[in-house]
């Protein structure tokens, strides 16, 4: 079968931005397709990926707008909503597209406009998500961070500082990131003495609200070289979900859908974790750094803050962990942060990741929406 | 934190058990085992005990503020059964003892993103056994 190559790739600057979110996607949309040399009218099927422009805005109906926009008329357009996962969803779409033979050239375009709104109005949007038996007590994303980090923290005795220490990981890689939302390095013990948010995690654990977008273009290998000799190919994606309500997993540090689509994703390829370089993760709090280090097959169950103790994550270390600064310090625009994670992996296994490049021939990107509830995980190589 | 009132007697803590032997709170279409519910279990009759907790101080439209959550397992005749709600404190621990306590409104319902009419407001709320 022809492998689906990536050729080429964009993101915005992350942050407070003054476009909306037609501008957002628009801006990424058309860098992706001059990072490629591809024309709009050679694109055959385009994706949004996006969770709440709606909610957000009040702008709907946005695949169609952004195929106008970038005169990509007629492709087929179709908006991928998987909440925080959209990115990853959306990838996983432009890859089916494009594998089953329906797509020549796909773009997939992922975007969040989010900081025109306070934060209790843009956590009750991203609340939504949850079942009504949460919602009507206040429960909220950051609440089950809190929740899960307590239990794992007890459960496996680790140190509150562990978690600090991915926060201040993660900034000290945002530096390098010139699209990061953040670009400033955090001590631990400024980490330590912020703001409790939901016990025991404070503002330093937590994601901030970002507006953003990122691109990726996906064709046949076998078209690739017609347009560029530097792409890169996704050898295994894979997708699942866990239960909508979160407290009926039996084991509530175990994210299934992280196990099960890595799983999916890693026989696809041929590969196993060990044969992975890179890998971006959804530090959306940076307790979910540690569940997905261990669930992706990184480490035994209650063993991955060591990994983070020991300086295994760390960009010079042994696997790095969100070269990119992740989006606990590049930012989380929604619709945006699974694309804005592959476009990660991918500058790394293509070598465009400058100042933040490591040696990496195989990058992972896990984009997870919800706590858990969705998750897709796609596994990228360079090309040979 | 206070907010709970006395529990109406006619409102139940209600959750489905399955033909398996199984219960879920809340209750589904469908069970674990993909059949329907065959009864209900009230779960005002039996005391849990606490899996874990948080007490969040950035709340959304309509939430008290802090707003204590807890994750509490009941043990319905052997048979492990999962909750979450609010907790009518922050003095809790890992492993302590609650019992539900009705509250007739957990959340304004008016002043969130959802629709007030698409759901139920009032619920149980977690207080620990004295």
């Amino acid at each position: 079968m022809d492998r689906v190559a990536v050729v080429g790739a964009s993101m915005t600057q992350f942050g407070q931005r003054d476009a909306w979110i037609r501008g957002l996607l628009a801006e990424a949309g058309e860098a992706c397709l001059d990072d490629a040399g591809v024309p709009p009218d050679a694109v055959d099927h385009l994706y949004v990926s996006n969770m709440a422009s709606g909610e957000f805005e009040g702008q709907t109906g946005v695949p169609n707008a952004l195929a106008h926009d970038l005169s990509a008329i007629p492709a087929y357009t179709a908006r991928i909503d998987q909440t925080s996962s959209s990115g990853g969803a959306g990838t996983y779409a432009a890859w089916q597209s494009v594998a089953s033979g329906a797509s020549e050239m796909t773009l997939l375009v992922g975007g969040e406009k989010m900081t025109h709104r306070s934060t209790a109005e843009a956590t009750d949007v991203i609340a939504s998500l949850t079942h009504p038996c949460e919602y009507k007590h206040g429960v909220t994303l950051p609440s089950f961070a809190g929740l899960t980090a307590r239990l794992y923290l007890d459960e496996y005795d680790a140190p509150r500082e562990s978690l600090g220490k991915v926060a201040v990981k993660n900034h000290r890689n945002g530096v390098d990131n010139p699209h990061a939302q953040f670009r400033k390095e955090v001590s631990l013990e400024e980490v330590l003495e912020s703001p409790v948010v939901a016990d025991p995690l404070r503002l330093y654990d937590f994601c901030p609200i970002t507006d953003g977008s990122a691109a990726l273009l996906f064709c046949p290998e076998s078209v690739a070289r017609e347009w560029t000799d530097e792409y890169a190919v996704i050898s295994g994606i894979g997708g699942a979900t866990d239960t909508h309500v979160v407290h009926e997993r039996p084991d509530p540090t175990t994210m299934r859908g992280v196990v099960e689509s890595s799983e999916r994703a890693y026989e696809m390829a041929g590969l196993g974790p060990e044969d992975v370089d890179v890998a971006e993760l959804h530090d959306m709090f940076t307790i979910l750094e540690f569940l997905q280090f261990e669930d992706l097959g990184f480490a035994e169950k209650g063993e991955g803050w060591k990994a983070v103790e020991e300086g295994r994550t760390d960009r010079d270390g042994e696997l790095p962990i969100n070269t990119s600064g992740g989006l606990k310090s590049k930012g989380h625009p929604l619709g945006a942060s699974g694309v804005a994670q592959a476009y990660e992996v991918y500058e790394q296994v293509t070598g465009d990741a400058g100042d933040r490049q490591v040696d990496a021939d195989v990058g992972l990107a896990c984009n997870v929406g919800g706590f858990g509830n969705c998750v897709t995980t796609t596994i990228v190589e360079a090309a040979e | 934190m206070s907010g709970t009132n006395d529990r109406p007697d006619d409102r139940p803590f209600e959750a489905a058990r399955y033909p398996d032997g199984s219960v879920t709170y809340p209750p589904h279409p469908v069970g674990p085992d993909g059949e329907a519910p065959v009864g209900t279990v009230d779960l005002r009759e039996y005391d849990a005990e606490v899996v874990t907790w948080t007490t969040s101080t950035a709340t959304p439209p309509g939430v008290r503020e802090p707003n204590s959550i807890a994750v509490v397992e009941f043990d319905v005749d052997g048979q492990p059964v999962r909750a979450i709600g609010q907790l009518t404190t922050d003095e809790v621990s890992i492993g302590d003892a609650v019992e539900p306590v009705y509250c007739a409104e957990l959340r304004d319902p008016d002043a969130g993103i959802r629709e007030a009419e698409s759901q139920s407001w009032d619920g149980f709320r977690f207080r620990p056994v004295e």
